[in-house]
């Protein structure tokens, strides 16, 4: 496997120590969706861990609930009755599942935190980015006192040119890519140990998405931050993480490093949905699709 | 590229928009969309046109079927200048150039069923059509993109992503037009639903020939269905040529920094 992302030719050496502990321990968690009397099961039995500076990658289909179960770490789901999480989920040695909801709103941003798919719609476009910077420090780390500094210091280490100007400017003013930046920005601010990127290059170009996975390595080097980085580009994955998961119909139907599963697939879906792929310079003359039964959805 | 015929030619279209100046008294430099460019698409082929966001890929679509206002240039349909025609003369050339969206979701009627959103078209031009025809005919169209016939009395919310799409594609065929304008068709797909939504759309330009202008900004995808690429940026085409000339040997710096950018595996 050719590198590409270029920081990470070589695995960090903080992962050579990686087999201690881990840093976030889970298992069994399963997540249950009530509407009436009807349950839906959105993700079940899922372990796995996940070392310091480590980074997952976890691929699947729309609806194979993936973006679900890294929500469910957190909690960040709709209250009991409607949406049920079981299992165990431990960061550091605590039980997080368990935590009340003013702990767990400390733990959320501050250290697990979030970037999502479409930084457009996750920014609030009355507030300028300095602003929802800013919300984010002075609520995680109060001790600060100068947060219009640290603000531009956030800005800088996601390499915005002219991070004071950035900071007086709203959500619209600003192209995807930079939108994502000032997402990514306000995700690192508050120095989490986890980043659960979900499909953060989805919505943008070839170019800027190289740009931002850069970006992630880097602070990923530079921090020994762990990133769970859920995607369905096979590229991105193989050159970017260190352990892939394949979700299906709510489960991980197969896990490992990802020199491995690049190489030999295991399970018929992973199989099967990388030869969806089309691939430059191997021009076929049609694509292979999923056969009935491996189908996540109609 | 020469031996068939062109369907459609397009003769150094510009779309200019007024850019916002400064200062009042200063005179506002036009924002160049699109900038002098010319292309030709072959009856029956796919032309695939990629390009970052803003390099004005979408509005040269939207400008072939006058959504977008041209500011200079020649669209040519079948040897025709259909650009400078009113929307009223434009109406005939509606019916031969369709298009797909890009967000299945946003592209269809939220409150119409799937009968109503099919329908719309051959209302407008097949004003002679029986409301028994035409559901017999939206009935053959969701066949067609492999969906089953029953769904006719559904709703968009009723469907994934991949389904939507079909729908969309229904609707473009509704009026049988012969160009259709792929803006991004499977991009906010998965993996898996675009190879179907890919496949249809190839073995649909078999059946009924029809020809297809490809915008997209995923390579492989654009590499794979087409038979003439326009590599666009900052409002102009830089590189044009076949697939693997294009992106097996590109000669243009910017078409190299694309390729570039896409992590192989």
């Amino acid at each position: 496997m050719t590198s590409f992302f270029l920081p990470l030719s070589r695995p960090p050496p903080y992962l050579d120590h990686m087999s201690a502990e881990p840093l976030l321990q889970v298992r069994d968690l399963s997540v249950t969706f009530r509407t009436g009397d009807r349950e839906t099961i959105a993700a079940r039995g899922v372990s796995y861990d996940l070392a310091p500076g480590e980074v997952l990658a976890v691929v699947g289909e729309s609806g194979s609930g993936k973006s679900v179960t890294a929500l469910a770490l957190t909690r960040l789901l709709p209250p009991a009755p409607g949406c049920v999480v079981r299992g165990s989920v431990r960061l550091a040695g605590q039980e997080l599942l368990g935590l009340p909801e003013d702990a767990m709103a400390k733990v959320r941003g501050g250290s697990i935190a979030y970037v999502f798919q479409e930084p457009g719609s996750s920014l609030n476009p009355v507030y300028t980015i300095g602003f929802q910077i800013g919300e984010a420090i002075s609520l995680h780390r109060p001790e600060i006192r100068d947060v219009g500094a640290e603000v531009v210091r956030a800005l800088r280490e996601v390499r915005i040119n002219e991070p004071e100007r950035v900071a007086g400017q709203y959500p619209h003013e600003l192209s995807g890519g930079m939108q994502q930046r000032a997402m990514i920005a306000m995700a690192l601010a508050c120095d989490p140990k986890i980043l659960v990127a979900d499909e953060p290059t989805t919505a943008l170009d070839v170019t800027i998405q190289k740009e931002i996975m850069d970006l992630l390595g880097r602070l990923r080097r530079e921090r020994g931050m762990s990133i769970i980085l859920i995607t369905h580009n096979f590229g991105i994955v193989a050159n970017f993480a260190d352990k892939v998961q394949v979700m299906w119909k709510g489960e991980i139907v197969e896990q490992g490093a990802v020199a491995d599963i690049m190489r030999a697939q295991a399970h018929p879906y992973t199989k099967a949905l990388i030869a969806c792929i089309p691939r430059l310079g191997q021009r076929r003359r049609r694509l292979t699709t999923l056969s009935a039964e491996l189908k996540v959805s109609a | 590229m020469s031996s068939p015929e062109p369907l459609l030619e397009v003769r150094g279209l510009s779309v200019h928009y007024p850019g916002r100046a400064a200062w009042f008294f200063q005179k506002a430099a036009p924002k160049k969309a699109v900038d002098d460019i010319s292309f030709v698409v072959p009856r029956g082929k796919t032309v695939g046109l990629v390009g970052e966001s803003g390099s004005g890929k979408t509005t040269t679509g939207r400008a072939v079927i006058k959504l977008a206002p041209l500011t200079s240039g020649k669209i040519l349909y079948q040897g025709q200048d259909i650009g400078a025609l009113s929307n009223a003369a434009f109406l005939p050339w509606r019916k031969k150039i369709q298009m797909i969206f890009q967000d299945p979701y946003n592209s269809l009627n939220p409150r119409a069923d799937i009968l109503s959103i099919l329908s719309e078209p051959l209302e407008i031009h097949f004003p002679g059509m029986t409301r028994a025809d035409r559901e017999a005919r939206c009935a053959e169209l969701l066949r067609s993109v492999q969906l089953p016939a029953e769904h006719l009395r559904r709703h968009p919310h009723e469907f994934s992503g991949g389904q939507r799409q079909r729908i969309g594609i229904a609707r473009a065929l509704a009026v049988q037009p012969e160009l259709i304008i792929c803006d991004e068709p499977v991009s906010a797909l998965d993996v898996s639903v675009q190879a179907e939504v890919v496949n249809l759309l190839q073995d649909l330009q078999e059946q009924l020939g029809l020809t297809y202008l490809f915008i997209a900004h995923d390579l492989a995808v654009v590499e794979h269905v087409s038979d003439h690429i326009l590599v666009m940026s900052k409002g102009r085409i830089v590189e044009q040529g076949p697939p693997a000339e294009i992106l097996g040997n590109p000669r243009e710096a910017y078409t190299k920094t694309l390729l570039a950018a896409v992590p192989r595996f």
